[in-house]
């Protein structure tokens, strides 16, 4: 059965935080654990949500959580999760919700091992596009052109000289058993794959795009709005890794304006035409690749 | 049953007897063996346990190394004594027996409820972790008699769900960390407890955080840590034979420190030397500074000299072990490098 708003559950498990107002990170987090339930452990490294949820003694997780190392999100989803089975109790999810800056970067050993091993865990990075907690430095996931506090826009650099790290198929290469992107702005799409994540054995990834108005420079009322931009000017996409197939769940027939998704971000205002023509080409070449190779769903 | 068993192996059988439900170890020398033999006993059906084939280091015994730069594989102890801080209990073996007997009583002590804190068991490295001795390995029924099955509430628990590892602010923070420091010096009675009831059941005496080898008329007692207080008790009793008063003072617990034991230990003497594979950049050996600090708070003033050697696995000889009780007794630098004339 599909999780929709009307079956969703109405409990909540992740409240009483101090996230920022419209905070994309703390949304993924608390419509997850919806569909994951009380019987979840969740797993935070060093980064926002665990910044904001486990103040002593405001503890925010009705359902067990704990704060890993910054790499090892991975490593102790794999302890408890052995940890537990071990002492008999199968009923439960262990699920890990780490930034990008924490999955792509710091984290991507541990993660490596853990789909190597197999483990039954999974694994959600909630994408905001650079270390914001600590006040938005640039990561592996920051994309080409944004304006970061490591990656300053003048005259001579407009911003993050590379391209994003393409993290899902990085993690696709391992021959994962689950792995999917999403974006909070198509929560129900999110949801459904957390649902589907769940019932499936092995290591499970999820990436999901959850905007920062603080570091993307947006009204704190436009976060959904963004998230939902993202993936219809094509600068995202929605997809699934499973038995060693791609597909693109979203195909859409015409793409948003880039320009208008890029300039009504503070961090990318600075871009000029030719920045934006050369974002524009490289979204169609990946499209291009994505539409030859994946298999298309709609 | 005795087997003839490396400090590695030895203490990879005192793990299997301590029966842990998930074991989770990353292969690094001079450790590996631990980690190979482990993966035979839970292949062959003797140790009942999850294996983690973790992709980094979770250390819980440590093969005591050296530490970069330059790269060196072999043994010192600066990297356990860097991480006296960490609020780890630490211990150091002397031999392959007392390091399969440690990974027994490390599980009894850090288990209990009042300690609850992470054990490190110290093996210098090559030296103890590869060198073949004769080792009593107790019967696994014995084994259980000692430790018994740990419980803790320090756990998940969906009918109360927890939320662990939180963050604490300046109001609260330090209050965690006195109980870090309480629970440290808890561990002093229950390791005097553990070392009883495992002399009852398997005849093995310890004896706590020191030990201790003709001191009590010494005139010039040598302190030191892990295998080398075997050549210096040697040296030692030659030199008794010789008519001088010495002893040696091997420091079996580094955390908690052996404070009022070592002051009581050498408080007739008129002077000690301190003997580590350890230097401190820019001060001294961490374990000189520990045991200066012990003599101060007790209010002996003795002197105490500093001899540094070992580093890279660089061999200490009978030599050099009769130089450093000849210094003691006439006097040298407070800081002294074994081999090194210190530059002024």
């Amino acid at each position: 059965m599909s999780v929709t708003a009307k079956n969703l559950d109405t409990n909540e498990y992740f409240y009483g935080h101090k996230a920022c107002a419209g905070c994309g990170g703390s949304l993924a987090v608390r419509a997850a654990l919806k569909v994951l339930g009380e019987h979840s452990v969740a797993v935070l490294p060093a980064g926002c949500m665990s910044a904001v949820g486990f103040n002593f003694p405001q503890l925010c997780f009705a359902n067990n959580a704990i704060i890993s190392m910054f790499a090892g999100t991975a490593s102790m989803l794999t302890g408890v999760e052995a940890g537990l089975r071990r002492r008999g109790i199968t009923d439960f999810q262990a699920v890990g919700f780490a930034g990008d800056g924490g999955t792509a970067d710091i984290g991507i050993q541990a993660l490596s091992g853990a789909i190597d091993r197999g483990d039954n865990i999974l694994y959600i990075c909630y994408d905001n596009e650079a270390y914001m907690n600590t006040g938005i430095q640039k990561s592996g996931l920051t994309p080409f052109g944004a304006k970061t506090t490591t990656t300053p826009a003048g005259a001579n650099i407009h911003g993050n000289l590379r391209p994003k790290k393409n993290l899902f198929e990085i993690v696709a290469a391992h021959d994962i058993p689950y792995a999917a992107t999403a974006t909070v702005g198509y929560l129900p799409d999110f949801l459904n794959k957390v649902e589907k994540a769940k019932n499936i054995k092995g290591t499970k990834f999820i990436h999901v795009i959850a905007p920062c108005p603080t570091g993307w420079g947006i009204p704190v009322s436009d976060t959904v709005e963004a998230a939902r931009e993202i993936a219809d000017c094509g600068l995202w996409y929605l997809a699934e890794y499973e038995n060693g197939e791609f597909t693109l769940n979203r195909d859409p027939k015409e793409f948003t304006s880039v320009e208008d998704y890029l300039k009504r971000q503070a961090r990318f205002k600075h871009l000029t035409d030719e920045d934006i023509r050369v974002i524009i080409e490289s979204r169609d070449k990946k499209w291009a690749h994505i539409r030859q190779n994946w298999k298309t769903k709609e | 049953m005795k087997q003839y068993l490396s400090g590695d192996e030895a203490f990879a059988a005192g793990i299997r007897l301590a029966r842990p439900e998930v074991v989770s170890a990353y292969p690094i020398t001079p450790q590996t063996i631990v980690v190979e033999r482990l993966s035979d006993m839970v292949e062959d059906g003797s140790l009942d346990a999850e294996f983690i084939h973790v992709e980094s280091e979770h250390v819980m015994m440590n093969a005591n190394r050296s530490t970069a730069l330059p790269w060196n594989i072999y043994g010192d102890q600066r990297d356990s004594l860097a991480l006296l801080d960490t609020g780890w209990i630490q211990a150091y073996a002397e031999n392959a027996q007392e390091a399969l007997d440690l990974a027994l009583m490390s599980y009894y002590i850090a288990e209990k409820k009042d300690v609850s804190t992470p054990f490190m068991v110290n093996l210098d490295g090559f030296i103890l972790t590869h060198t073949y001795e004769e080792v009593d390995v107790p019967e696994q029924a014995d084994a259980d008699r000692f430790l018994p099955k740990y419980e803790t509430e320090n756990c998940f628990d969906f009918e109360h769900p927890k939320n662990m590892a939180f963050s604490a602010g300046p109001d609260t923070n330090y209050i965690f960390k006195y109980k870090e420091h309480a629970a440290l010096l808890r561990a002093v009675p229950v390791i005097a407890e553990a070392e009883e009831k495992f002399a009852l059941i398997f005849g093995r005496k310890y004896t706590g955080l020191i030990d201790t080898y003709n001191t009590e008329d010494a005139d010039y007692i040598l302190i030191t840590l892990g295998t080398i207080a075997g050549l210096s008790r040697e040296i030692a009793d030659k030199l008794r034979a010789e008519g001088k008063k010495v002893g040696v003072l091997r420091i079996r617990y580094m955390r908690p420190f052996p404070t009022v034991e070592i002051a009581e230990a050498v408080k007739n003497a008129k002077a000690v030397a301190v003997l580590e594979k350890d230097i401190s950049f820019g001060a001294a050996g961490t374990v000189y500074t520990n045991v200066t600090s012990a003599l101060q708070q007790a209010g002996l003033n003795i002197p105490a000299y500093n001899f540094i050697g070992g580093l890279g696995g660089r061999n200490i000889s009978h030599a050099d072990i009769t130089d450093i009780f000849e210094k003691t007794e006439h006097g040298t630098e407070r800081v002294n490098f074994i081999g090194i004339e210190v530059q002024k």
